[in-house]
Order: C-alpha cells, then sequence, then structure tokens
C-alpha cells in the first residue's frame, strides 16, 4: 500500500488531461482543410493571444507555432511542433519550449457528411506541488477555451468558412 | 542567440530552470491575490536588447515587478535573457538576494545595465528607484523619475530601444503616507544612497518607519501596460537634448497613467 505522502507525489506529478468533442455536419476533409491551414487557427481557436506560426502556413510534420493562452494573469503557452499529420484523421503537437504540453485533433467519420471531431490537451506546469495546484486552478480557463473552440470550428465549418481560402495578413 | 563573446560574469547567476519552477508562485500570487493584468507585450521587441523603463510602485516588495516579470518569462519564454536592476541594499539583504539573482536581478549601475544591453538582455529598470517606489500613495497616479535622466544616456550610448512600462495599483499594497526624506537626512542615511526612509501603514505591523521588514501587501489589483519602443535618436536626432527626452517619455507614461487610473473605481479593489 502507498503511503500518503507518495499518494499525493503521484498526483501532483499527473499532468492535466482535457478533452472536448463535438459532431459537425460536414464532411472530413471539408474540416480537414480548415485544420490544415495553420492562419486559420486564431479564428476557432479561443483564448488565443499569440499564434505565430515559423514555418507555415500549410501544416506538416516539422511545423512550429509560438502559442500563447491566456490563463489567469499570464500568457502561458510554448513552442509547439506538429509530430502527427494524417490527413482527414489527425493532428498532434509536442511542445519544444515552455510549457509541457501535448495536444490533438481527431476527426472521425460518423455518418454521411458527420464528423466527430475531439480535441484533446494535456499539460503540467514545472514546480511540483504548486505547479499541481496552478494546473487545477487554470484548468478551468483551458477547459472552456477547448469547449469554445470546437464550437466555433463547427459553427465555421457548417457555416461554409471552410471551402473558402483564408485571408492572409498584408 | 549565439553569441561570440563569453557572457559577463556579472550574468552568470540567473538561472532559466530555478526561474520556470518558481513560475507557478508567481502566477498564484499574481492571479489569486492581485487579479494582475498585463498589457501590451507585443509591443516589446521579439529579440534583441531593450531597455524596458518602468514606474516604481509598492516599495519594496515591487509586487508589479513580479507580475510583470511573470509575463515576461511566460510570454517570451525563461530562455530569454531578462535581468531587473535593484538597490544594492535590495541585494545585500540574506536569502532575497540570492532569490533575486537566479531571477537575473542585478545590481542598480549604469556599468551594469549596459553590460547586459551589450549581451543581447531586455532589461527593467526603475528610474525614480527609491524615490518613486516610496511616493505617498494618494500620488499612486503620478509618474516622478525626479527627473533622472541616466536612462536616456543609457539608451543613447547603446543604441537600444525603450520601451515604457506602465503600472497601477502597487502603490495601494502598502499606504506610504510619506517619503520620509528629512528624516532620512537627518539620520545621514543619504550616504548610503537611502534618500527615504517612509512612513508606512502595513500589515500586520501597522505604522512602520523604513521598508525593512517582511509585511502582506493588500491584495491590490495591479494593471500593467507596456506601450510601443521609443528609439531617442530617430524621435529627436544624433543628440536627443535630455530635457525634452525626458518630458517626451515621462509625458507619454503620464498620460497611459492617467488612463489606467481613470479605470480603477475603488482603491485596493481596482
Amino acid at each position: 500500500m502507498c503511503s500518503r505522502l507518495n499518494a499525493a507525489s503521484r498526483c501532483w506529478g499527473n499532468d492535466v488531461r482535457l478533452e472536448e468533442s463535438v459532431e459537425i455536419r460536414a464532411a472530413r476533409d471539408v474540416i480537414w482543410e480548415v485544420l490544415a491551414d495553420a492562419e486559420r487557427h486564431p479564428m476557432f481557436m479561443a483564448g488565443l493571444t499569440r499564434w505565430d506560426v515559423q514555418n507555415g502556413p500549410e501544416m506538416r510534420c516539422g511545423t512550429r507555432i509560438n502559442m500563447r493562452m491566456k490563463v489567469g494573469s499570464a500568457q502561458v503557452g510554448s513552442l509547439i511542433e506538429v509530430t502527427e499529420f494524417e490527413p482527414s484523421a489527425d493532428l498532434a503537437w509536442n511542445s519544444v519550449t515552455g510549457i509541457d504540453q501535448r495536444g490533438r485533433w481527431r476527426l472521425r467519420e460518423v455518418g454521411p457528411d458527420r464528423t466527430k471531431v475531439t480535441l484533446r490537451l494535456a499539460y503540467q506546469a514545472p514546480g511540483g506541488l504548486i505547479g499541481w495546484v496552478v494546473d487545477q486552478i487554470g484548468a478551468r480557463d483551458v477547459r472552456r477555451n477547448l469547449r469554445r473552440s470546437v464550437e466555433s470550428l463547427k459553427d465555421q465549418v457548417e457555416a461554409g468558412v471552410g471551402r473558402a481560402p483564408a485571408p492572409r495578413a498584408g | 542567440m549565439a553569441r561570440d563573446e563569453a557572457l559577463p560574469e556579472l550574468l552568470d547567476d540567473r538561472d532559466p530552470d530555478y526561474i520556470r519552477d518558481t513560475l507557478p508562485a508567481a502566477w498564484l500570487l499574481a492571479t489569486l491575490w492581485h487579479r494582475a493584468e498585463i498589457r501590451g507585450l507585443e509591443n516589446i521587441p521579439e529579440s534583441g536588447p531593450v531597455l524596458l523603463v518602468g514606474n516604481h510602485s509598492g516599495g519594496n516588495t515591487a509586487p508589479d515587478t513580479f507580475a510583470f516579470a511573470l509575463a515576461f518569462a511566460s510570454y517570451f519564454g525563461v530562455e530569454r535573457r531578462f535581468h531587473q536592476l535593484a538597490h544594492k541594499l535590495v541585494m545585500a539583504s540574506p536569502g532575497i538576494g540570492a532569490f533575486l539573482k537566479k531571477h537575473g536581478t542585478i545590481e542598480a549601475s549604469h556599468e551594469n545595465a549596459e553590460t547586459a544591453l551589450n549581451a543581447g538582455a531586455a532589461v527593467l529598470v526603475y528610474p525614480g528607484g527609491d524615490w518613486d517606489v516610496h511616493r505617498p500613495s494618494w500620488q499612486s497616479g503620478r509618474v516622478d523619475f525626479a527627473r533622472r535622466t541616466g536612462f536616456l544616456k543609457l539608451a543613447i550610448r547603446t543604441g537600444v530601444p525603450i520601451v515604457p512600462v506602465v503600472s497601477i495599483g502597487g502603490q495601494e499594497t502598502l499606504f506610504v503616507l510619506t517619503r520620509g526624506e528629512a528624516l532620512s537626512k537627518a539620520l545621514g542615511l543619504h550616504r548610503f544612497r537611502l534618500k527615504v526612509l517612509p512612513v508606512s501603514l502595513v500589515i500586520p505591523w501597522g505604522v512602520t518607519v523604513g521598508d525593512f521588514i517582511p509585511r502582506l501587501p493588500f491584495p491590490a489589483k495591479l494593471t500593467t501596460q507596456v506601450l510601443p519602443p521609443i528609439d531617442l535618436k530617430e524621435k529627436f536626432g544624433d543628440d536627443p537634448d535630455l530635457d525634452e527626452a525626458y518630458d517626451y517619455v515621462t509625458g507619454t507614461m503620464q498620460t497611459t497613467l492617467d488612463v489606467l487610473a481613470s479605470e480603477r473605481r475603488f482603491p485596493v479593489l481596482g
């Protein structure tokens, strides 16, 4: 049997894992068209304060993005790198610097022109027990942002935004 | 950023891993206790040396400095070299000095600031120093650098842009009744670069003379606005008039501080 101290250590050693899903009335490739364009993400990702694509705009394995999200008094986030790019199926990333995080967009067909879209994010603040406390407090904001993001993606795709090219800066 | 020259010894103590591990504690303090808001970080150039010039508030605990340092490290990453200048008495304090050194704080002097800028760092200075940080709390909305122009000479000499950092709320984390400059002079403290000996109302001690003992800051809301960079040579020519440049920089900061002050509806609560 683990001691209480060990149990607590394990507890704050765990990362925060969040997942939000939505069903979109569109084919997978239509949704993928939006997700595969890095410059579109600020249009549906809620809470983003920074999204600098370093080698875009098309996503591919190795694309790096400096992203931040407002959580409490700080804009927290990481330099992330795309690690999986399976068209119309999976887009995953890992952090390179900043907050340790990994995330995934997952598209699965549930019927003709109907797709289940899942957004997963796992992250862990540094700093041991205090970092764990911060994770628990901040998770409320992050979860809300993820929920709004999938809902915003659904609204935009179903409104036909995915079929138009993204506006380019300049 | 790779550099050809070895890092000056002065800057050796900064420890990015240590900063990273202490960010959550700073986040808790800034978010829950001070409801801190840091706006305009995107105005800071993405890389290269920059002179961040702030108005100084909150006594020696300077909570808005911690909130800004948290925001800077979160936004740009702990990898970006960031140094803050502090009074030598603060740096000499047991425990506190070592803690601050790991965060990149160095003793305030023109030479040290120049060394850090030449190493490509972002450097945060408070030209008003102890005079500004211990201004009476009812002068919270006033930028007062006592016409010190060293920061301007530093920016001109090194050719780095000035980025103003304007904060409000720090002066409500304690209530400074008077700077006590006459008291400091009478006791001869000015010989130790201590021009003030503030009399303040603080938790839990009540009325204190000086700002040397630990205290609990009032949970005042902190708001900081970072302004766009000012290139003095571009604005005022190759040989800028210091009075003109001083009035421009402090005037710009005062205008912003007036706006921030107008947003506050209640003392401490913000």
